[in-house]
């Protein structure tokens, strides 16, 4: 929900646009220079032609008495070529500057928008987890989007101001220094003006950006819950509710338009005032006939003042325009700094070195590696003295007296112990967050142990690489995510090589063949929207076939078959059986039918192990078991 | 549709007409400026008297401040005019939802209805900002100074009639061409960050896969298209500059040219300095409001997207319509099926319900048991109208529920969602969805019988615990019952339990079973579950399969007759109960 609510909560710093601009650099070391080179130079160019005018209205001042126009002409139209050549070499700029421009902004943002995705992928759950995911989604809708503006036109804009105003302010000295002088003045009272009404606006977009992830958050509720609503009746009392926090949005909303909205006329207006200044100043100053104090030493004359006046106009229209990129440079610096504070976080780290290959092994159980498909895989583990040794994979698993806690605060684990022998099923029943899945997080390292040790075929998970770990580990979740594509593609999800009919076999271990050859087109049905044409449970059926067709040693059943019915599961279970045949399967389960056949049920408490036996031997027992079993007991 | 967005300007009217008005003024001021100028100009060159310069030199000041006066009032109007419409607008769109029937609701996504109410509003309300500050603002400056500029520099104001055809075919073509290229590239953006979602929301399974490089790659080929897209609209549009500057340049060009030409050879007499700076500043006023206008287009069409997202919602007709004689008051809680068929959508093919015909007493007790996709929870949403049936008719005390007022209907039926949602706020809060002014004492009620009174006072704060959004900060179990007693605080004709008590223990289920059997006799009480012990004692189990009901009978009928019921309940009770 509140996704905007802290992208506003500093104002930018310097720094950030320094580094988006070091960045920018950094990706386009030739053109991003070029460009720039292109906007110094059009803007140079842009400020010259005041000389050339001013050079010919002193021309016409001198001969239109005169009324020759050929002994005229000789002089001006030399100077109107020099204009002209100055002008077509400037568009030359313009165009190839705006082209660049357009090209690096996008390239830009395509790169950072990578670069960004990229990290992110390298992150561990726990980012994931301790973030939510609106907040993790605006990086790429919102603040990406503000450095588009920044790149694309404030640089520019800020670039070709100070170009501007630094060349004109070179020739207004060069001209008149106490007409420059007033210039400054009326500037000072400028950025004074800008300050105080920008700083305002900038205030109140940020609280418009507040409502606004409220409104969102209203709304992102209310719409989740809107059959809820229509159950009730209670229509009018949410549109009540809308209607007051959409009233604040506007307030705020309002405020900073009215802002940013006065600040262009009134500094244009104080452009217009300085101009008036300027003109009955010099008019003074020509009456008066004040000796003029400039670099060229001309007198104060027509001719002077004129270009001068010209001058001011632009000088404070380019201060206009940058006052204009006021906001969004704030936002965008805003932006910018969340987006490096996501490429600053630490990355997933792997310092495993044993990894997963291919193995054959021949009739003595020597293990030699192979670039063969077989499907014998076993652990390459490189030792110190550089002899590396094969250990056959078979999924053992054991945790001993493991410790965890995801805060360093709150234990969620104390002293839990489980053996998992190759082949065998073990399952975990407890309470919401009595650490059945903390448990298959150690596993499979998406979190790390803080005491104890997990072995993996003897061998320290730790040591072993994550990503071959993770690749002998099937995990179906509760949360069944699917990805847009086909059911076909996103079965093949688990396995990337897998042939059609492999996917296929998959789909029939688990159940799916049957109602996924029912959808309109089969296995080529596209799926949208994490599959929302799906129900749940069939949602489900294709998240255990897509772990079949990986065919991993070892696989993690996370309240897998939570929503198919108990029918569906009875029939499933037969594929799942199969499925499981030969696998160390551990089970998280709610429904204790799901987990009866277990070769070990674990009974999970506030992070301790209270039970442990199988079905059998845990009734016999008359604990926490039996009373969940005969329904005397919540779970949860 | 225009008519439609009009509408929503409603109370803002002052202000969105207002701010033209002060526009207009601005923008004569502003046009006659150079004018003044220009005058200024030659008394300074001509007169040296200083009176005339303070005399055209307050002039200016004066309308300056006027200008000032005029650009900030129309500041503010503006802003209040477009925050103003927006504010109607995004309150349009969200009571248009409150209008929703379930079918409406099942069409959009929430993310999608969360995108239109925010970015696609706040896109609109710019472009309206900018229709009423600078839509009049342009072709009036434009108009001006074109009249200026003859009436100052006379013949040589042709010279604009010469470039301005050239700026506008240009602008033209470069909007012809970009908004096509930009519309397809924002709905492949949109895809784009759809992904992303998807892939933040499956985190766990990517890694858990170990594909990472795989979604990277696929990632950045997506990326890398849009890049490619994006670029090649941007670069047509890049194009605005340089023309507008091409413009500008040989303006200035001919204007220095013909002007210093003509200023000489008529030795001052039809054109003199001061004019001859003014027209300049005529032309570039000209092709700065050529090139607002040519902005204002290109944003208008690109908010247009937006504006037919934003109709799409304020055009969807509810497809759920009050009678219009409503009946207000339901007769008892008999249920009547009769003939029902029903479908999702018309263009669906398969039908989600059909032939049914069921009859149940009003007190009935009625447990509902099938497989996944089985359509129970369809056929109990037909009773309070969540959908309409497509064929035959579903009768409540008698009469067709189509014949009732829907809020009367909806309170004599109340339902218990599977989906439960409970809302961020206290308990009691969330309680009196049920009733607005249900007492404390009616709340207790309500929540003893629905076996959550003893939790609820074991919190703290206990009836005025807050409730985290969605409910996360209860358990599942506590979360049902919790939505249980808010249906009950309705007093309804019929209750309907779709799935409600699947996270409740047996015993705890039992028990409110039992009170529902002593404390409200005469509601017809529906219980859909996948738990046989929670209907085997109802009046009547309904066996579906596949959108028909298969069987109909108590438990023991079932048992013998019905090879699914007798399936499913050797299947729960495998092995033998414990306690049996």
């Amino acid at each position: 929900m509140n996704k905007n609510n802290n992208n506003f909560k500093k104002r930018g710093n310097p720094k950030v646009l320094g580094r988006v601009i070091k960045l920018v650099f950094s990706y386009y070391p030739v053109l991003f220079p070029l460009a720039c080179l292109c906007i110094l130079f059009s803007a140079a160019v842009s400020s010259i032609p005041s000389i050339f005018q001013q050079k010919v209205i002193a021309i016409i001042e001198e001969r239109f008495m005169s009324g020759d126009w050929t002994a005229a002409s000789e002089e001006i139209i030399p100077l109107i070529i020099i204009l002209a050549s100055l002008y077509i070499i400037s568009l030359i700029a313009i165009v190839t500057q705006t082209q660049l421009m357009a090209y690096i902004t996008q390239g830009f943002l395509c790169k950072l928008r990578r670069t960004l995705f990229n990290k992110m992928q390298d992150l561990p759950i726990k980012y994931f987890d301790t973030h939510r995911h609106g907040d993790i989604m605006s990086f790429y809708t919102n603040d990406i989007d503000t450095l588009r503006q920044l790149v694309s036109q404030s640089v520019p804009q800020l670039i070709t101001s100070a170009v501007i105003v630094t060349v004109l302010f070179s020739i207004m000295i060069y001209f008149c220094g106490w007409l420059t002088l007033l210039v400054l003045l009326g500037v000072v009272a400028m950025i004074f003006v800008s300050k105080r009404i920008g700083g305002g606006s900038a205030k109140y977009f940020v609280r418009q950006q507040k409502s606004m992830g409220k409104v969102e958050g209203f709304i992102q509720e209310m719409m989740s819950g809107q059959k809820v609503i229509k159950v009730f009746c209670h229509e009018d009392e949410t549109k009540e509710a809308f209607d007051k926090i959409n009233d604040q949005l506007y307030n705020d909303s309002y405020k900073a338009h009215a802002f940013s909205n006065c600040l262009g006329p009134i500094i244009m207006n104080i452009g217009n005032l300085l101009y008036v200044l300027v003109a009955l100043i010099g008019g003074v100053l020509l009456v008066a006939n004040v000796p003029n104090f400039s670099l060229s030493g001309m007198p104060i004359g027509i001719s002077l003042i004129v270009p001068f006046l010209n001058m001011t106009k632009q000088f404070t229209g380019n201060v206009n325009s940058l006052s204009q990129q006021i906001n969004s440079i704030v936002m965008a610096m805003a932006g910018a700094e969340r987006v490096f504070s996501l490429m600053d976080e630490e990355k997933e780290v792997d310092d495993g070195y044993v990894t997963l290959v291919n193995c054959e092994v021949s009739e003595d159980g020597t293990i030699t590696e192979t670039d063969k498909r077989t499907h014998n895989w076993a652990w390459k583990h490189p030792h110190g003295d550089g002899t590396t040794t094969y250990t056959l994979l078979k999924g053992d698993v054991r945790l001993f007296d493991v410790d965890f806690t995801y805060d360093g605060k709150k234990q969620v684990l104390t002293d839990v112990s489980v053996y998992a022998e190759p082949g065998q099923k073990v399952a975990f029943v407890g309470a919401t967050g009595a650490g059945k899945t903390t448990i298959t997080n150690l596993i499979n390292r998406f979190y790390d142990i803080a005491d104890g040790k997990v072995r993996y075929d003897g061998i320290n998970v730790s040591k072993i690489k994550k990503a071959d770990l993770r690749r002998s580990l099937g995990i179906v979740l509760q949360d069944t995510n699917l990805f847009t594509g086909t059911v076909l593609e996103n079965i093949r999800y688990g396995r990337l090589d897998a042939t059609d009919e492999e996917c296929i076999d998959a789909a029939r271990l688990a159940g799916a063949d049957d109602f996924i050859t029912r959808l309109p087109n089969g296995y080529a049905t596209e799926l949208t929207n994490n599959g929302s044409n799906l129900s749940q449970g069939q949602r489900q059926l294709i998240a255990i076939a897509r772990a079949a067709v990986a065919d991993p040693p070892v696989m993690i059943l996370d309240e897998a078959t939570s929503s198919i019915d108990t029918r569906t599961e009875a029939i499933v279970s037969r594929g799942m059986d199969k499925l499981m045949e030969g696998r160390t399967v551990f089970v998280i389960a709610h429904r204790l039918s799901t987990v009866m056949n277990s070769d070990v049920i674990m009974v999970l408490d506030h992070g301790k192990i209270i039970e442990r036996g199988n079905h059998e031997k845990l009734i016999a027992e008359r604990g926490v078991y039996y009373q969940l079993y005969t329904g005397a007991f919540e779970l949860e | 549709m225009l008519k439609r967005f009009i509408g929503c300007i409603g109370e803002y009217k002052r202000p969105t007409i207002l701010t033209p008005l002060f526009i207009v003024g601005e923008a004569i001021i502003e046009s006659a400026m150079p004018f003044i100028i220009a005058n200024l100009i030659n008394d300074i060159k001509a007169g040296c008297d200083l009176k005339d310069i303070v005399i055209n030199g307050g002039i200016l000041f004066l309308m300056a401040c006027i200008s000032l006066l005029f650009g900030g009032l129309a500041g503010f109007t503006a802003a209040k005019a477009s925050s103003g419409f927006a504010k109607n607008l995004r309150r349009a769109l969200f009571h248009k939802t409150q209008e929703f029937s379930f079918e409406n609701i099942d069409k959009f996504s929430s993310a999608s209805l969360v995108t239109r109410m925010t970015t696609d509003v706040m896109n609109v309300q710019m472009s309206f900002m900018m229709i009423i500050r600078t839509a009049i603002r342009s072709p009036l400056m434009f108009i001006f100074s074109v009249i200026m500029a003859y009436i100052m520099g006379g013949y040589l104001a042709s010279i604009f009639v010469v470039v301005i055809p050239i700026l506008i075919t240009g602008l033209l073509l470069i909007a012809k061409y970009a908004m096509p290229a930009f519309r397809a590239v924002f709905k492949k953006y949109d895809k784009l960050n759809e992904s992303i979602e998807e892939n933040v929301m499956a985190m766990r399974t990517v890694k858990g896969f170990v594909r990472e490089e795989y979604e990277k790659e696929k990632f950045g080929n997506a990326a890398e298209n849009i890049r490619r897209d994006f670029t090649r609209a941007e670069r047509i549009v890049a194009f605005n500059s340089p023309i507008m500057q091409l413009c500008l340049y040989t303006v200035m060009i001919l204007v220095l040219l013909f002007g210093s030409q003509a200023i000489i050879t008529y030795k001052g007499q039809h054109i003199d300095v001061g004019q001859l700076s003014a027209l300049i500043t005529y032309g570039v006023q000209i092709l700065m409001s050529l090139m607002m206008l040519s902005m204002i287009y290109v944003m208008l069409t690109m908010s247009v997207e937006s504006m037919r997202r934003i109709n799409e919602i304020l055009s969807e007709e509810s497809t759920l319509k009050n009678p219009e004689n409503p009946i207000y008051e339901i007769k008892d809680g008999s249920i009547d099926f009769e003939d029902v068929s029903f479908k999702y959508s018309l263009k669906a093919e398969r039908y989600a319900l059909s032939d049914i015909d069921l009859h149940i007493n009003s007190g009935e007790t009625v447990g509902i048991i099938g497989g996944t996709g089985s359509s129970k929870s369809t056929l109990v949403q037909l009773l309070s109208r969540l959908y309409d049936v497509t064929e035959g008719s579903v009768k409540i005390g008698g009469r067709d529920v189509r014949e009732y007022d829907l809020t009367a209907l909806r309170d004599s039926v109340a339902v218990v969602l599977q989906k439960n949602v409970l809302f961020s706020g206290t308990i009691k809060e969330n309680l009196r969805w049920g009733n607005a002014d249900a007492t404390d004492a009616e709340l207790e009620e309500a929540c003893r019988l629905a076996q959550a009174h003893d939790f609820i006072t074991a919190f703290p704060e206990g009836y005025d615990s807050m409730i985290e959004q969605g409910g996360t900060n209860v358990s599942g179990g506590q979360k049902q019952r919790l939505c249980i007693a808010r249906a009950l605080l309705k007093k309804p004709k019929i209750l309907i339990l779709d799935d409600s008590t699947s996270a409740v223990d047996t015993k705890t289920d039992a028990l409110i079973r039992r009170g529902f059997e002593e404390f409200i006799p005469q509601t017809t009480k529906i219980i859909i579950a996948q738990r046989i012990s929670s209907v085997e004692n109802a009046d009547k189990i309904i066996v579906m399969d596949n959108g028909k009901i298969v069987s109909v009978g108590t438990h023991d009928e079932l048992l013998s007759s019905s090879d699914i019921y007798r399936e499913v309940y050797q299947q729960q009770t495998k092995g033998g109960r414990a306690d049996e």
